[in-house]
């Protein structure tokens, strides 16, 4: 699998499909697409880039293991389900800004609590796939 | 109130903390908490005895009915005067007995984490709190029995214990449900009134066993005795203070309680005479054949309640006075001789009453409170116990045509429990001093001053009987019967039929103790019963559990992936194919169904052409590669069908599904067979089967009329309330936004396991 073509894209590879994830995220609550999806497909993005260099070269890129995005996406989902209970509202009532922001749209709880899913579903593919192909 | 209990807790939270840090030489203070809360309750008594009950309330959790409702009474005031006043001499003499252990500070925080417990216990009147408080004090005995943890005994002990007494800590809130449904109240003091309603319900009979099995496992009755003597692996001063003076009469307790809400009922006062009578002169008999100091005790103790379980069986004016006398009785005396036992145990280094004698010579002030406590054990005028046995022979004479029957009973208990207690109490500290313990010196004062303190009052209220009447005992009784008693304790009643057996009881007593020689030859009569007894049975039951247990899990957690599948689905066919056939009438509309179109037909095709090699592929690879075509051709059917959401989702996870099995594969052998025929025909049998059932359950559904309800709100609202165009995301972080957080919570849990699995065994193997 370690040919020159391979390892060369996979290079340029990683970047775009994080990007494309992060798109698939944003565009999610319009269009299809959402936290869940981008996660994997972000986690696809790492595992093409693992299969053709490497788990470790992989991990460099990384710099701390991916396990580490579980709590905090975790967390995340948990601040924006909690935030409307500082303003008197029940857990998990969607909040939004007023003016959509450029670019990502209009931001409110959901998009943070979707953010949170997408990292927890990198973090615990990532482990799984990384623990294993380590493990062998 | 609230404070006294909790501040037990917050105690035995802090002070590992406190005790870890202060590296003090002597823990002593420690017994202030018990003194002061002892001080506390003392206060009370005046203001139970003018203005009758006290009544505290906090709400907890009001909407179930759980809330923290105290209740003192006079019966609640002699239990938490005795937990706080012998908590107090216990904390003591730990100080001085476990001096220099280095899990002190955790003894301490077990003690007093039971000693709230057992306070919350006995003042609480919610039926939950009650339960809570109940399991708290097994909880705290078992962390006791088992303190000496590298000792497998005490472990197996501990467990014996908490098994039977959580056991029967289940059938207590099983009870208190019960009595919960029956009333509509929360709290045993608003049950009292409407006693004969609960009598004449139907659930009568069921609440009665119920509480029965609690309290008979708790207070050792026959036939879940067995777990007291085990528990006496347990350092003594857990004996004295658990095992002896309060939580074992814990049951005994709870049977008083209820008594006025439960009791006059021929099935309440048969039972309990039966269980107590059969608990006293078995336990009682048994108690002779010992040798062991602490296995006397042990014996002796359950007799003692069961005593206590026939004169609350009895069910009269005097019995329950009796009842309430002889509680406190039997809490000093046998606190006492525990204490003894333990000096004795920590000075000669062993518990063997055959190789112990002449004691007096070299711990005369321990002596001294042992025999003060033999006596009032006995009933030997003026004791206490004296009281105690009058009162008991005059509820027994009181019972009519039985009265023979029931005082003869009472006789043959007493007779045993006084050899006992003198075998215990007076035999290690007669006769010559033995060559091996003329070193043996007295203990600090911190031991030997609480027993001295519990025999002394145990003379003392003989004397003056006075002395506890008005406060302790007439509130107690009159908690039980629910009217003001009318009597007078005292020592001396004249010349009568009472005084006349206490005589013969002394005297055979006295003569069967001369007769008697405790010695090895006779424990191993005894122990010829054994395989009768109950302790062999209910633990042959409890192996032959376990065994079927393990066989049970060893045939279906066999550890084979696929036949956990062949499991799991042959049971969902099994159970799919009976429903379809006898309840679900088949009607396959075929007009609802689409017709197929080209592309459909294609990605059937090449489906089938997939499902065909993962089946007969001999290569792993190829198999795993076929079964990422069947996914991806599905992820196009549900393009097809407009549903691009989940198209995308399937389309990655079969993607990583494939790098996955890929991964794992990479390093096993690439060609082999991977099943012989015989394994394939049977699992395409049950594929077929199962597939096939599905198949028609879903063309079931079609016909069944669906209501659009929920679809139809979430695509109206969808944008209006949560903001969004596309309905299967808002569905799944807004709507069911919760379901979604549990969900990557559980992912997260499940990588965990995978990380730890794989990690755990590398690192286990890099050790080899």
């Amino acid at each position: 699998m370690k040919t020159i073509i391979f390892k060369t894209a996979s290079v340029f590879l990683l970047p775009l499909l994080l990007l494309f994830s992060v798109f698939i995220l944003l565009r999610g609550h319009y269009l299809p697409g959402g936290g869940f999806v981008g996660g994997l497909m972000a986690s696809t993005a790492f595992v093409i880039h693992s299969f053709a260099n490497g788990v470790e070269r992989t991990k460099n890129i990384v710099k701390f293991h991916p396990g580490f995005l579980m709590p905090v996406g975790l967390a995340l989902a948990l601040l924006a389900g909690s935030l409307p209970l500082f303003l008197g509202e029940t857990f998990m009532t969607g909040l939004w800004m007023d003016q959509p922001v450029p670019v990502i749209g209009s931001v409110g709880t959901a998009l943070f609590f979707d953010t949170g899913v997408y990292l927890v579903v990198i973090g615990v593919t990532l482990t799984i796939i990384f623990t294993i192909s380590e493990g062998l | 109130m609230l404070t006294a209990v909790i501040s037990g807790f917050i105690f035995a939270l802090l002070i590992p903390f406190i005790l870890g840090r202060l590296q003090s030489k002597s823990s002593l203070w420690v017994a202030l908490l018990p003194l002061s809360l002892f001080g506390y309750f003392l206060s009370r008594i005046s203001l139970v005895q003018q203005d009758g009950p006290i009544k505290v309330s906090y709400e907890w959790v009001p909407s179930i009915g759980i809330n923290l409702d105290f209740y003192l009474d006079g019966l609640s005031l002699l239990f938490v005067l005795l937990i706080s006043g012998v908590g107090t001499l216990v904390f003591v003499y730990t100080a001085a007995y476990l001096k220099g252990h280095p899990y002190l500070n955790r003894f301490y925080a077990y003690l007093s984490l039971f000693m709230a417990s057992m306070l919350g216990l006995v003042l609480s009147d919610n039926i939950y709190t009650l339960f809570l408080f109940w399991e708290l004090t097994s909880i705290s005995s078992f962390f006791l029995i088992g303190f000496n943890n590298d000792s497998e005994a005490s472990r197996k002990s501990a467990l014996t214990a908490l098994a039977i007494t959580g056991f029967g800590g289940l059938f207590l809130l099983a009870a208190m449900v019960g009595l919960g449904h029956i009333t509509d109240a929360y709290t045993i003091s608003a049950m009292a009134p409407i006693a004969e309603m609960i009598k004449g319900h139907s659930l009568y009979g069921w609440v009665l066993l119920f509480l029965f099995l609690a309290a008979f496992t708790k207070s050792a009755q026959f036939p879940f005795h067995f777990w007291l003597p085990g528990a006496m692996k347990a350092p003594t001063p857990v004996s004295t203070y658990l095992h002896s003076a309060t939580m074992v009469k814990a049951g005994v307790y709870l049977l008083a309680r209820f008594t006025p809400i439960l009791g006059n009922h021929e099935w309440w006062n048969g039972t309990l005479i039966a269980v107590g009578a059969i608990t006293m002169v078995y336990a009682a008999v048994h108690a002779l054949f010992r040798i062991d100091l602490k296995g006397i005790l042990a014996y002796s103790t359950i007799s003692a309640l069961g005593i206590l379980v026939f004169l609350i069986g009895l069910g009269t004016e005097e019995a329950l006075l009796a009842a309430s006398v002889f509680i406190l009785v039997h809490a000093l005396y046998k606190a006492t001789l525990f204490l003894v036992t333990g000096i004795i145990d920590h000075e000669t280094g062993t518990r063997d009453v055959t190789q112990l004698s002449g004691l007096r010579k070299v711990l005369l002030p321990v002596g001294i409170a042992a025999l003060l406590a033999a006596v009032s054990n006995a009933g030997i005028p003026p004791s206490f116990g004296f009281v105690g046995k009058d009162l008991i022979y005059g509820a027994t004479l009181g019972m009519g045509d039985l009265a023979w029957l029931f005082t003869l009973l009472a006789i043959l208990t007493n007779v045993a429990l006084l050899v006992a207690g003198f075998i215990a109490g007076i035999k290690p500290f007669i006769g010559k001093l033995p060559e091996r313990y003329a070193a043996v010196h007295l203990p600090s004062p911190a031991m030997y001053v609480p027993p001295l303190i519990l025999g002394t009052l145990g003379m003392l209220y003989g004397l003056f009987p006075g002395l506890l009447e008005a406060g302790l005992v007439q509130p107690a009784v009159s908690s039980l019967i629910g009217t003001t008693p009318d009597f007078h304790l005292q020592l001396w009643h004249g010349f009568n039929l009472i005084l006349l057996l206490s005589v013969v009881t002394i005297g055979s007593g006295t003569g069967l103790y001369f007769l008697l020689k405790p010695s090895e030859k006779l424990l191993g009569k005894a122990s010829r019963f054994e395989r009768f007894s109950p302790e062999t049975l209910i633990t042959g039951f409890t192996v032959g559990f376990g065994l079927l247990a393990k066989g049970w899990t060893r045939f279906f957690q066999n550890g084979y992936l696929r036949y956990y599948l062949i499991t799991i689905l042959g049971f969902l066919s099994l159970l799919l194919g009976y429903r379809l056939f006898v309840g679900v009438e088949l009607y396959i509309d075929t007009g609802l169904l689409s017709e197929i179109t080209f592309y459909e037909a294609i990605v059937l095709l090449i489906m089938g052409v997939a499902i065909f090699f993962t089946v007969f592929s001999n290569s792993r690879l190829v198999a795993v590669a076929s079964l990422g075509v069947v996914g991806y051709s599905f992820c196009l059917i549900f393009l097809f069908y407009s549903a691009p959401d989940l198209a995308m989702t399937q389309f990655s996870i079969d993607t990583l599904t494939v790098i996955l099995f890929v991964l794992v594969l990479y390093n096993l052998p690439k060609y082999l067979k991977l099943s012989d025929n015989r394994v394939r025909i049977r699992d395409g049998l049950l594929s077929l089967i199962f597939g096939a059932l599905i198949s028609i359950l879903a063309l079931e559904v079609m016909n069944e009329s669906v209501t659009k309800e929920t679809t139809a709100y979430y695509a109206e609202n969808a944008y209006i309330l949560g903001k969004g165009k596309n309905v299967v995301n808002v569905i799944l972080v807004d709507f069911r936004g919760f379901d979604t957080m549990v969900e990557i919570t559980v992912l997260a849990i499940a990588a965990i396991g995978v990380f730890g699995l794989l990690k755990l065994h590398l690192r286990s193997t890099e050790k080899e």
